[in-house]
């Protein structure tokens, strides 16, 4: 079983403005890339599953071709260094994503 | 002119950077010198104290070098967002270390200074004539907002960096901007395509992070021309290739293809990046799109109490289990003992649990077998914050919870003194754009 994190360059998060995490999946090679995207494997379902949040929240989803790139941004749930938030620069919000769990035929599994 | 070359010694004015760099890249001859001051990554909290997030002595000491390189070579300095968050008292601090440098230094400039504070009046009439815009993430602004604001800053563009620089001034010196903007107005202003410069704006801005192995404290250099650019480190031991620089034009900004500036923005949707050596990345087909008026970034933060924080940790597997009823029982007897205040109105606390959900409110499944707890309380008046502080932490302390058999004590406090002051306490209040004919409306050179 592959995770995520096995064939991914950069898995990262970072604030886009204090009211948005935003994520970048990024891959050196092309191949896999294609697989992930043409499979669908980063969609909302999943991201609604593994950031415990609603569909509303998660405002995009992109495929960026070009820099065999993927960008996910979330509402951020607490405005960045309101009281409550945990997180100032967004910096540590990705490891849910390293975990997903991706089988031989790049499909997404439990 | 053939090609305008620009160097980015760091990522931010005091982060530093390896003085055999900053020389390198000055051996390549830059037309410029440009760098970022600041951010709002760092949160609320400097622009409302009008505070930097930087040290003094380092920005002292990256100024050094950088107004001595420009002043021996004769080449333009521009900076942008000073003292980090850019509003006036940000920018008189960064002046003023600029002004010791000069003296110390015995060089010489003709300094154009931005400043970019944005009166509560001005806002409040963009709001009334519906100038005001909020994507979908942020509140909608209310006048409320507004007022509370302990100041307002815009994040101004290129047009007033330009303005600057048709005046002959070689020191720019700028509050709250545009990073991109400040490596981009050299270019634009000297004829060269809009889309490009902008685009090596965003990848030079955060000096070598977009490198490879990144860092935010050594130099990255750009190279443009009229129809690419090229973007290396200026630090032999790094390099850039595909991956670091496609990357760096996506970060921190929730749109891939399109990044934002005042009037408009980059499309990337035909960029192409090609490695053309081992450590050097070419870009082109990066084109700027124009909006009919432009639309600038507004940010405020308020006060909203004091802070006091305090760490301790605990290896006790009852006490772990038992920690969300247990605090519950604290904020309880906190109530009892002070039943004329309330908390959620004059108080605030909270546990933040380090390997449980200190990071993220994620649910685990396997609870660390050790816990770090950050006990923390905000409150209007700062003597009561002190004394809620203090009585949380005792009551944790020694609070029973089910299967106690630690009745010594519950908690491993880090350090005596036990409760940190962390001072005051803002959150944003604005971050919404508004409409502008020109942003002439909102800065002001002097």
């Amino acid at each position: 079983m592959m995770k995520l994190k096995d064939v991914a360059d950069i898995i990262r998060s970072k604030n886009a403005g204090p009211y948005i995490f935003t994520f970048d999946i990024i891959f050196s090679d092309p191949d896999i890339y294609k697989k992930i995207k043409n499979k669908n494997i980063i969609n909302k379902k999943l991201i609604e599953k593994i950031y415990h949040v609603s569909n509303e929240e998660i405002l995009d989803i992109i495929y960026f071709d070009i820099a065999l790139a993927i960008k996910i941004n979330l509402k951020r749930k607490i405005c960045s260094g309101s009281f409550g938030d945990r997180d100032i620069y967004g910096a540590q919000q990705h490891s849910p994503l390293l975990k997903i769990n991706i089988d031989e035929k790049y499909e997404e599994v439990e | 002119m053939e090609e305008i070359r620009i160097i980015s010694p760091t990522a931010i004015l005091g982060y530093g950077f390896p003085v055999s760099s900053f020389e390198a890249g000055l051996k390549l001859k830059p037309h410029v010198i440009a760098v970022d001051a600041g951010s709002t990554d760092a949160g609320p909290y400097y622009l409302g104290a009008g505070v930097s997030f930087t040290a003094r002595d380092a920005v002292k000491r990256d100024l050094r070098y950088i107004l001595k390189a420009a002043y021996s070579f004769k080449i333009p300095v521009v900076m942008g967002s000073a003292g980090g968050a850019g509003a006036k008292p940000h920018l008189e601090w960064l002046l003023g270390i600029i002004d010791e440098v000069i003296n110390e230094e015995q060089i010489k400039f003709k300094k154009a200074v931005i400043y970019s504070d944005v009166s509560k009046e001005l806002l409040l009439n963009k709001l009334q004539e519906g100038k005001v815009s909020t994507t979908t993430v942020e509140p909608v602004l209310t006048e409320k907002d507004i007022i509370e604001s302990e100041r307002l800053v815009a994040q101004i563009g290129t047009e007033s960096f330009i303005e600057a620089l048709e005046s002959g001034a070689d020191l720019i010196i700028a509050g709250r901007s545009l990073d991109i903007a400040e490596f981009a107005a050299y270019p634009i202003w000297k004829g060269f395509p809009k889309g490009l410069s902008l685009h090596l704006g965003k990848i030079l801005e955060c000096g070598a992070i977009a490198s490879v192995p990144g860092s935010g404290k050594d130099c990255l250099f750009g190279i443009l021309r009229k129809d690419h650019f090229l973007v290396f480190p200026t630090n032999e031991n790094r390099k850039c290739n595909k991956i670091s620089i496609a990357a760096h034009s996506l970060y921190e900004k929730s749109s891939p293809s399109k990044i934002w500036v005042t009037d408009g923005y980059i499309d990337l949707s035909n960029t192409k990046f090609e490695e053309v050596d081992d450590r050097t990345v070419k870009t082109s087909g990066s084109r700027f799109i124009s909006i009919p008026s432009s639309r600038l970034k507004i940010e405020g933060a308020r006060f909203i109490g004091f802070r006091f924080i305090s760490i301790a940790g605990t290896r006790d597997p009852y006490f772990i289990a038992s920690l969300p009823k247990v605090e519950n029982k604290v904020k309880e007897q906190i109530h009892n003992n002070f039943s004329q205040i309330e908390e959620g109105k004059d108080y605030f606390v909270r546990f933040i649990n380090y390997g449980i959900d200190g990071v993220m409110n994620e649910k685990l499944k396997h609870i660390a077998g050790e816990v770090g707890i950050v006990m923390e309380v905000v409150a209007k008046d700062k003597k009561l914050a002190q004394t809620i502080m203090a009585f949380t932490r005792s009551t944790l302390l020694h609070i029973g919870y089910e299967g106690r058999k630690s009745t010594a004590g519950n908690l491993a406090i880090l350090f005596s003194p036990s409760d940190f002051d962390g001072g005051k306490v803002y959150e944003f209040s604005v971050h919404h754009l508004i409409e502008v004919e020109s942003e002439r409306e909102v800065y002001k050179i002097l």
